[in-house]
């Protein structure tokens, strides 16, 4: 189990165990984390999973992809650090891996 | 406000509306109740990761089975409400017993639609709704050699999709003169048509069942109407949805194509609320009550119902909007295409990547982007907020769609 931990907006701080293999956003959907909303559940269509990665945890993380870029230009106040959370798969080397939510998702 | 509210229907509404309502610090008691055996679960991967194999049961549940049970939310399966009594407030179960409701949510959806001519229980015989008639799609196409399906839309252009990368010969039948002509531009069915065609599925437009023939218990073939004979060992109906509204025209609730619902999901029965695809409701972009079968609409609808019951503010009304991905092809959709009186297109079907966009006079009201995820995101915002369009930069790729907005 791989430690993540998802901070709302207000600053609430919520440490989850994530299966590695999972998404960055089931681990947050399935451990009842609010903010992020992943209306198409993973499909990379909706841009609702986004979330601010840290910038020491940034750079160290697989680079999105075409479609993920995409979406990403356009979600609700994106950042240097943006990325959709549906994209990203949690492995082992993630532990302790920190991401921040926007105020909105849309 | 503690009040004792019951949710009939265990799907992406009902399952959605269980949780915001924890979400959203209600604290009443929360009954979910579902007829399928398997916790709230997402619908979509059902014709692609799971056909495929790409994805077990676990993997398309919303929530883990164990979250229920920790926010107290009495989640009952395997079992369906028989019938309404609006003057106990109680709802009978199919095991005769009687839940107590002080405010009741309707999420009971939709069935697929039956074709009479067709005996879905013969062997190799296929609907496709449920993770249940999904099992048994997979089993059959690991195993047939040709699949027929009835219905261009998107439930048959997907399951054509995953056949195909698993190696089936498919032909699929649609009625209408092209794919998807309730729904999509021309250009987008002729799009779909070449793709499709590219991955060799046979597709006869024009085309409608007569009857199914069998042997030995599984189905063999089809006939058209135009008399010509198909052999198959597979056959897949996606033909539309029916809403299941029995219950609610039974508790006497105001029904037409669906449970009619305000922007609120309120029923016409002050105690009942209904959502998802059993509902008929208003929506951005029409002026008249709309049957909106997509799950964005019954996230959306399950929200509405979460913060009215929890006493929260409402949230603004979203602009319709719908995805689907065939092969490696994302097809998204925003707005409703039905008052559209022409079409722009942007980019080229021969790239690969294009946008249609529809306008009601000079009004954009609904994007169709294929691989254009850019084109989605701004137009979704455009159409929602009626954003003037100059027509020069939308059709120059060489811009960025948001440069076109005035």
């Amino acid at each position: 189990m791989v430690t993540i931990t998802y901070v709302e907006f207000d600053g609430t701080a919520h440490q989850v165990q994530v299966e590695p293999g999972n998404s960055l956003m089931k681990g947050a959907v399935y451990n009842g984390v609010p903010g992020i909303d992943a209306e198409c559940g993973g499909a990379c269509a909706c841009a609702t999973c986004h979330v601010y990665v840290d910038d020491e945890w940034f750079a160290r993380l697989p680079e999105a992809q075409g479609e993920e870029s995409g979406m990403l230009e356009f979600a609700n106040e994106p950042q240097t650090g943006s990325r959709l959370s549906c994209q990203i798969v949690v492995t082992p080397e993630m532990d302790g891996l920190v991401v921040r939510m926007p105020e909105f998702q849309s | 406000m503690n009040k004792r509210i019951v949710i009939i229907g265990a799907g992406q509404a009902g399952g959605t509306a269980a949780a915001q309502l924890r979400q959203q610090g209600y604290e009443g008691e929360v009954v979910l109740i579902g007829n399928e055996q398997v916790p709230p679960y997402q619908r979509p991967p059902l014709s692609k990761a799971w056909l495929k194999g790409e994805a077990a049961a676990t993997d398309l549940y919303m929530k883990p089975e164990s979250f229920y049970a920790d926010k107290q939310i009495d989640l009952r399966l395997g079992r369906s409400a028989e019938a309404i009594d609006t003057s106990t407030m109680t709802v009978r179960l199919d095991d005769e017993t009687e839940v107590k409701f002080d405010h009741l949510v309707l999420a009971c959806g939709a069935r697929a639609r039956a074709l009479p001519n067709v005996d879905a229980s013969v062997k190799g015989v296929h609907y496709l709704r449920s993770m249940e008639d999904a099992s048994q799609l997979k089993s059959t196409l690991q195993q047939c050699k040709h699949l027929v399906i009835v219905g261009g839309g998107f439930i048959g252009l997907e399951v054509a999709a995953s056949a195909r990368l698993l190696g089936v010969k498919v032909t699929l039948l649609e009625r209408e003169p092209r794919l998807l002509s309730r729904l999509c531009s021309e250009t987008l069915s002729a799009y779909l048509l070449d793709l499709h065609q590219q991955q060799g599925v046979t597709i006869l437009q024009g085309a409608e069942l007569e009857s199914m023939t069998q042997e030995n218990g599984a189905v063999s073939g089809v006939q058209l109407s135009d008399g010509s004979v198909l052999e198959c060992d597979a056959l897949l109906v996606g033909v539309g949805s029916q809403p299941n509204i029995e219950l609610a025209i039974q508790a006497g609730l105001e029904c037409d194509a669906g449970v009619i619902v305000d922007e609120h999901a309120q029923t016409s029965h002050p105690a009942i609320s209904a959502i998802g695809d059993m509902t008929q409701r208003p929506v951005v972009g029409a002026d008249y009550l709309l049957r909106l079968e997509s799950v964005p609409s019954s996230l959306e609808q399950a929200k509405q119902v979460a913060l009215r019951l929890s006493e929260k503010p409402v949230a603004n009304a979203e602009l319709p909007w719908f995805w689907s991905d065939q092969y490696s092809t994302k097809i998204q959709m925003a707005g409703l295409t039905a008052a559209s009186s022409r079409t722009i297109l942007r980019g080229t079907l021969e790239d690969g990547q294009f946008s249609v966009f529809h306008f009601a006079g000079d009004t954009l009201i609904a994007a169709e982007c294929v691989n254009a995820p850019r084109d989605f995101m701004v137009a979704r915002k455009a159409i929602a907020n009626s954003a003037k369009v100059n027509l020069d930069v939308l059709t120059n790729t060489e811009k960025a769609l948001s440069e076109a907005l005035i």
